[in-house]
């Protein structure tokens, strides 16, 4: 199967290129990482992240074909050759698919990503109804892959100032979630031109999360509580 | 030394469940701590874990930590050390409450309160009927637990140091423990990281077999630093196949499927766990499952054209149920298997998943090695929690669901014990001249091989070796051939080379040096393996097909130095509970 994988090492590329590789696959390969790891074993030199290879730790994520993905769960009867892999758009590359990601995880930690309660805890649980705790699907689910945040445009102009689809997810977590007592600081935090309001529907981020997650809904719900606040 | 020195009060090594508990602790009481993780922390393994965290919480009905230590201990076939079992059993609750407290979102009962779901090998009074002892989050309770100590540690203001890796520890004359030699991935900068206490959390190392549940981070680098460091490991020839492994694909399908109400049938449509373990059937303890499932396909009685796995059935559970406690299972048989659960069963076979042995610690998760006639003296600055330690509260079987107990139980008393040594007040130990220099030569060696045997082609003869000689059923002549085998892959290992020179993320390097790791523990394996003439929870010898409590009731201690055994005996006397004697274990 053939591969055009883009290649950058900083202490000897002027700049980057695209390589191509023939990968003799073995009939058990199913997914898209089975190759990566074939291939390196032919040439070491070929950088990726990888881990749990089933979907759940979000190491391997990579621009595919166009498209931000999981090399873990893409299977690679889906693909058209050559497969044309890059490093996730939009963030600072370290070697090859390797992406500096600090940009990403400052957004996410910008959102105060933990439950604030300051009440003295129960000795047991904090009950939790069984339709509160359904609020949360769709949100806790979420890997920190950042193949949304990395697909949309809005956090490619301001990566900086935009919180972006996955922290935004998160944000709203901790709103929907019966436990948490922030809410009012959790919006302050969001109420600027471009923290929340830098989101405007394109769905890249719906198109690409390996999760199924929908950041596009959950930002609307954000904005539909801040909404209901201000009147 | 030439190498730069950065110093901190505590320096932890891995940023899974057992680390980030610990570090919490740490941060919390303003001590200066280091975490050291070859990956972000929310990829680590822990996320994998599906089913649940155990505790007798008794949401569902009765329960009693009386009786999970009871289990435990059956669970462990008596290998287990009933002081560190009756701790763990007894905090449970609270560590579960403390977790819901940080915001970990379980699912929840009617009433409000933790949902709880039967698992394997867990009963009410003392073997008498399965009960309800699992909290869970969905199928995805791991990937609940770290990303909500992940957060929690954010609060905290944790230092991580992200994408390092530890090389090897640093000791003085004294055997004391300074801190580790790391690797910065990105810039690959060598650093002493030194410390007055060093924790080792780096989990297991289920890489060393070629069919595991396991991340491929999960090469065992603590014990493999531990072991090269003089300290030796404890019960290593305990590995844990879990029953269901999708077949072929090696990926976890957690036992809360068979908690859920799933059942394995065979060829014939049968439901054949009820002739090995007629009370509690498919939740029996997971050695004991697997090897069921094992004696079925070699009989002929497995699926599939080559008859060499058997089905998960969970259809009858209905749509409802699976959906909304075993999304990701769906999701996993779907991308892994090609089935829908909803309406077809899960081709699974029993596969690779955790290691019982590791680092010998106390209840403190202080280093423990024999010295001057005690088998248990304190090695001085060195900690170890979590799958990379052995304390032990799995003797020789893990239950399901104690997994992620037994890294948040003594990941938090080892970060208390550590808080409580006052380190503020006490000056670092000089550093020996020597501290770096085992790693230097590690990273010099791969930095000037020219030519040598490639590393996965190394690796992977080891897997495949391990996997064919250490499998579930063992026997004199499969492990002295595999002692041997892996003595030569060890010889072999040591002359690899890789091609990438470069020093910036150099994956080639860190698999290098992963490789020496993964040789220790699979030496300490088949090495222990080989000489326990016995079959006892995961050791199942087909030439010893009893337990021998008279000659093995003891734990293995494996030193790397000279390939030695040594043995230590287990504790059957409990904190303040009368013993729980050895007895035949039937499910």
């Amino acid at each position: 199967m053939r591969f055009r994988i883009y290649r950058y090492d900083p202490e000897k590329d002027a700049k980057p290129y695209l390589q191509d590789f023939d990968v003799a696959l073995d009939p058990h390969d199913r997914m898209l990482l089975d190759a990566l790891v074939r291939l390196k074993a032919v040439d070491d030199t070929v950088a990726f992240r990888r881990s749990c290879r089933e979907g759940v730790c979000g190491s391997d994520a990579m621009n595919i074909n166009g498209k931000n993905g999981l090399a873990c769960v893409t299977n690679l009867k889906t693909l058209t050759e050559p497969v044309v892999l890059k490093p996730l758009p939009g963030l600072p590359v370290i070697r090859d698919l390797i992406v500096d990601m600090s940009q990403f995880f400052k957004q996410y930690h910008s959102i105060k990503p933990y439950l604030v309660n300051d009440t003295p805890p129960p000795e047991k649980e904090r009950l939790q109804s069984p339709e509160e705790r359904e609020e949360l699907d769709g949100l806790y689910e979420c890997i920190l892959c950042a193949c949304c945040s990395t697909a949309c445009p809005s956090f490619w102009w301001n990566p900086d100032k935009f919180v972006g689809p996955a922290g935004l997810l998160q944000a709203y977590r901790f709103i929907a979630d019966s436990r948490d007592l922030a809410t009012n600081e959790r919006l302050d935090n969001l109420e600027d031109p471009y923290r929340l309001f830098r989101c405007h529907s394109i769905m890249n981020c719906v198109d690409v999360c390996p999760k199924g997650l929908n950041p596009t809904l959950q930002i609307g719900r954000i904005k539909e509580v801040m909404l209901k606040r201000a009147v | 030394m030439s190498l730069p020195v950065r110093k901190f009060d505590a320096i932890i090594v891995g940023a899974g469940g057992a680390g980030m508990r610990a570090s919490l602790q740490l941060a919390e009481a303003g001590l200066s701590v280091a975490v050291l993780t070859k990956v972000f922390p929310t990829r680590s393994h822990t996320v994998a874990a599906q089913g649940g965290i155990g505790a007798s919480l008794g949401n569902m009905s009765e329960d009693n930590w009386l009786w999970h230590m009871y289990d435990t201990i059956k669970g462990s076939d008596w290998l287990g050390d009933q002081d560190a079992i009756e701790y763990m059993c007894k905090i449970a609750p609270k560590v579960v409450y403390e977790l819901e407290h940080f915001g970990m979102p379980f699912d929840r009962n009617p009433d409000g309160t933790i949902y709880q779901r039967p698992f394997g090998g867990h009963s009410a009074n003392f073997g008498e009927k399965a009960v309800q002892r699992a909290c869970a989050a969905a199928d995805r309770t791991g990937h609940a637990l770290v990303h909500t100590l992940y957060q929690r540690n954010v609060r905290a203001r944790t230092q991580f140091f992200v994408e390092w890796m530890a090389l090897d520890l640093v000791r003085d004359a004294d055997g004391e423990v300074l801190g580790v030699v790391a690797l910065e991935m990105e810039t690959g900068e060598v650093m002493v990281l030194q410390a007055k206490a060093t924790l080792f959390a780096t989990g297991g190392a289920g890489r060393i077999f070629a069919a595991s549940t396991n991340a491929f981070i999960n090469t065992g680098d603590g014990l493999g630093m531990a072991a090269r460091a003089g300290i030796p490991l404890e019960d290593m020839e305990m590995w844990q196949f879990h029953p269901t492994g999708v077949h072929g694909a090696g990926v976890l399908i957690t036992e809360g499927v068979r908690g859920e109400g799933g059942i394995l049938l065979n060829c014939n449509g049968e439901r054949f766990m009820e002739r090995y373990a007629p009370n509690l059937k498919d939740l029996a303890s997971r050695d004991v499952v697997s090897r069921s499932m094992d004696q079925e396909i070699k009989e002929g009685r497995g699926c599939g054209p080559e008859k060499d796995h058997v089905l998960l059935k969970l259809d009858h559970l209905g749509p409802d149920v699976i959906i909304k406690r075993l999304p990701s299972i769906r999701e996993i048989a779907i991308k892994f298997a090609n089935v829908d659960p909803i309406r077809e069963p899960i081709p699974v076979v029993p596969t690779i998943h955790y290691q019982m042995g590791g680092i010998p610690t106390n209840v403190n998760g202080q280093v423990v090695a024999p010295k001057g006639g005690s088998p248990n003296e304190v090695v001085p600055g060195f900690y170890a929690v979590g799958e990379c330690a052995c304390v032990s509260v799995h003797g020789a079987n893990r239950l399901g669901t104690n997994s992620l107990l037994d890294i948040v139980v003594f990941g938090r008393a080892a970060g208390d014990f550590i808080v409580a040594q006052n380190l503020k007040a006490q000056a670092h130990r000089p550093l020996p001249r020597d501290a770096a220099d085992r790693a230097l030569a590690r990273l010099a060696r791969l930095d000037g091989a020219k030519s040598g045997e490639r590393v996965p082609d190394v690796a992977n003869a080891l897997r495949k070796e391990m996997q064919a000689h250490c499998g579930v059923y063992r026997n004199q002549e499969l492990l002295s051939e595999g002692v041997r085998k892996v003595m030569e892959l060890d010889e072999r290992s040591k002359r690899v080379a890789i091609s990438d020179h470069s020093r910036t993320f150099n994956t080639a390097r860190v698999e290098a040096l992963e490789l020496d790791n993964l040789m220790e523990t699979a030496k300490a394996t088949i090495v222990s393996a080989e000489a326990r003439r016995e079959s006892r929870g995961a050791q199942a010898r087909s030439d010893y097909p009893s337990r021998d409590d008279v000659n093995w009731l003891k734990h293995t201690l494996w030193y790397s130095e000279g390939n030695r055994l040594d043995y230590k005996p287990v504790n059957l006397k409990p904190l303040t509970v009368d013993s729980f004697p050895p007895k035949a274990r039937t499910y």
